[in-house]
């Protein structure tokens, strides 16, 4: 049993995970996913992106949560199901990016604006394992204590 | 040279859960638009069909497969698919055919059957398939995109669950006449707000069904209405298909991300807003000449976004617009006369057709029980996935 991403390439692991988009070689623009082939840029007639990792911080630019399982491919964690939150998050990079809001985390902690960070946590387990998948975690705002 | 192209006849299914054939339903709204148009079918020289990607080869070739049910006629053919804009974007294609003088009778038809539940994307793994993926790996569903939108709006503009819900009660009142709507009950805020909460801040209510159901339009050149005897017909004047301006810097289904502002600076209007603009634009019509607009209402939510996206009010103002009652029938400029998507629930090849049956009708005067009175112009719009998005500008 191992644990690995969900999906390769699109996040780095351990203690400062991040997620992993494409740097174009010759406009400095970004992209996530990962993109190749040819720049989104109209502009820029570039073929060559090397790796990034994105900040791993950014603000809430909206928020919401899936009261009910979503239909399949989702594969659902728990009988019976529990709603979990996600967000939209603005990075310094220019671009917003979704993802789930991390575990013990709802939208109730959340508001346009709030601060946010990058981990990774246990989407599904399956025959091989824990799959992961990045997530979004409030950061606590000063003077505000952190609770959890 | 005028753009100009004549909605000579129009009509629609009605919409519901039928569960019957997809073609059945085109086939009658496409008899019902050419019995409006007083048009024999064999003088149809062009079939545009909007495709339907639920219901196999059939679904594929629309055009084809409607014109083989009306029976062979011999006319050239074609078939478009936009997501949501599909609609429009055969209509498009119908109008650039007959402006070039190479067609000059077309009849345009999209239809629906749909499954249950939220839509979801077709079977098998495919992990390079963004609108796969945004399930495995985030469980996003459509509602959770409107409900991103719908909680913006409430921490940046003051709109709360009420607003919302009175969209829905605005729309539901206004459907209550329509007899193609497939919802037809008078609904109140405290039904919005006490149904299910599916995607915080959205309830039930608030986000609008999967449908059946089949829309048609005859669109002819001006010269064969005038041949017909048809001094002023409703008149398509613009229609808007483009696409995003790069780049994209608003979140959209199914993407896991936005465009990076980082090295090119966001254009002056976002896509949605583009979309309206571009059809204003051809059509030389302004925001303040509309009488009436038909909107892509998914949630309650987006309709007040549309108030802004297409010229309405400034952003910030839809709620406004919304209590004053500027947008309801007998106010201002009202949207949705139909009942909107709240009362027909989303039949994707056919709504955006179904848009612009509604608003040709309106401007006839045909609107009976949520008539717009003294309407001149009327404008649809909506967005759908991958970057479409349409508008189409009507006057008579």
């Amino acid at each position: 049993m191992s644990t690995v991403p969900v999906i390769e390439g699109w996040f780095t692991t351990g203690d400062s995970p991040a997620l992993v988009g494409s740097g174009c070689t010759m406009c400095g623009t970004v992209f996530f996913p990962k993109i190749a082939g040819f720049c989104r840029n109209p502009a820029c007639s570039s073929t060559e992106f090397e790796d990034l990792a994105l900040s791993r911080h950014g603000t809430v630019w909206s928020y919401t949560d899936a009261r009910y399982q979503p239909p399949p491919p989702y594969i659902p964690v728990s009988d019976p199901y529990e709603p979990f939150a996600l967000c939209a998050v603005e990075l310094p990079e220019g671009l917003v990016v979704l993802g789930q809001v991390a575990d013990g985390y709802g939208v109730a902690d959340l508001h346009v604006g709030t601060q946010v960070e990058l981990v990774v946590e246990t989407l599904y387990t399956d025959e091989s394992g824990d799959r992961t998948i990045w997530r979004w975690r409030p950061v606590a705002e000063l003077g505000e204590e952190a609770d959890r | 040279m005028s753009h100009d192209v004549a909605v000579l006849g129009v009509g629609m299914h009605p919409w519901g859960k039928w569960g019957r054939p997809f073609v059945e339903y085109g086939v009658h709204a496409a008899r019902v638009a050419l019995a409006d148009a007083g048009v024999d079918w064999a003088e149809v020289d062009l079939v545009v069909g909007g495709e339907t990607v639920r219901n196999g080869y059939g679904g594929y070739v629309a055009g084809a497969t409607f014109a083989q049910a009306l029976g062979w006629n011999g006319a050239r053919v074609a078939t478009s698919y936009a997501a949501c804009a599909t609609g429009a974007q055969a209509l498009d294609t119908a109008r650039a055919r007959i402006l070039s003088g190479l067609s000059e009778v077309a009849l345009v038809v999209g239809a629906d059957t749909t499954p249950k539940g939220f839509l979801a994307p077709n079977a098998g793994e495919r992990w390079d398939d963004p609108d796969w993926l945004r399930f495995r790996l985030l469980g996003m569903t459509n509602p959770a995109y409107f409900a991103l939108y719908a909680r913006r709006r409430m921490d940046l503009y003051g709109a709360t669950a009420e607003d919302f819900a009175r969209v829905k009660v605005k729309n539901a009142a206004a459907g209550l006449a329509n007899p193609n709507a497939r919802y037809r009950k008078a609904v109140s805020v405290e039904d919005v707000l006490s149904s299910a909460v599916v995607a915080d801040p959205l309830h039930l209510l608030d986000i609008c069904a999967t449908s059946d159901g089949g829309a048609a339009i005859v669109l002819t050149s001006m010269e064969y209405a005038r041949r017909r005897g048809l001094t002023g017909p409703v008149r398509v004047r613009g229609i808007s298909t483009v696409t995003p301006t790069f780049p994209q810097t608003v979140i959209e289904m199914p993407n896991f991300a936005t465009d990076s502002s980082g090295t090119v600076p966001a254009p002056e209007r976002t896509f949605k807003e583009s979309i309206a603009h571009a059809a204003y634009e051809e059509a030389g019509i302004a925001p303040e000449d509309v009488s009436l607009a038909e909107v892509y209402d998914l949630s309650t939510a987006l309709e007040l976004d549309w108030y802004e996206d297409i010229g309405l009010c400034k952003p910030g103002e839809a709620e406004q617009l919304l209590r004053n009652g500027d947008t309801a029938l007998g106010g201002r400029v009202p949207v949705n006369p139909s009942g909107g998507l709240a009362c027909f629930g989303e039949a994707v090849p056919a709504q955006a057709l179904a848009q612009v049956c509604e608003v040709t009708w309106q401007l006839r005067g045909q609107a009976e029980g949520r008539q717009v009175e003294g309407a001149r112009v009327g404008v649809t719009a909506n967005q759908g996935l991958f970057g479409h998005g349409s508008s189409v500008l009507l006057s008579v």
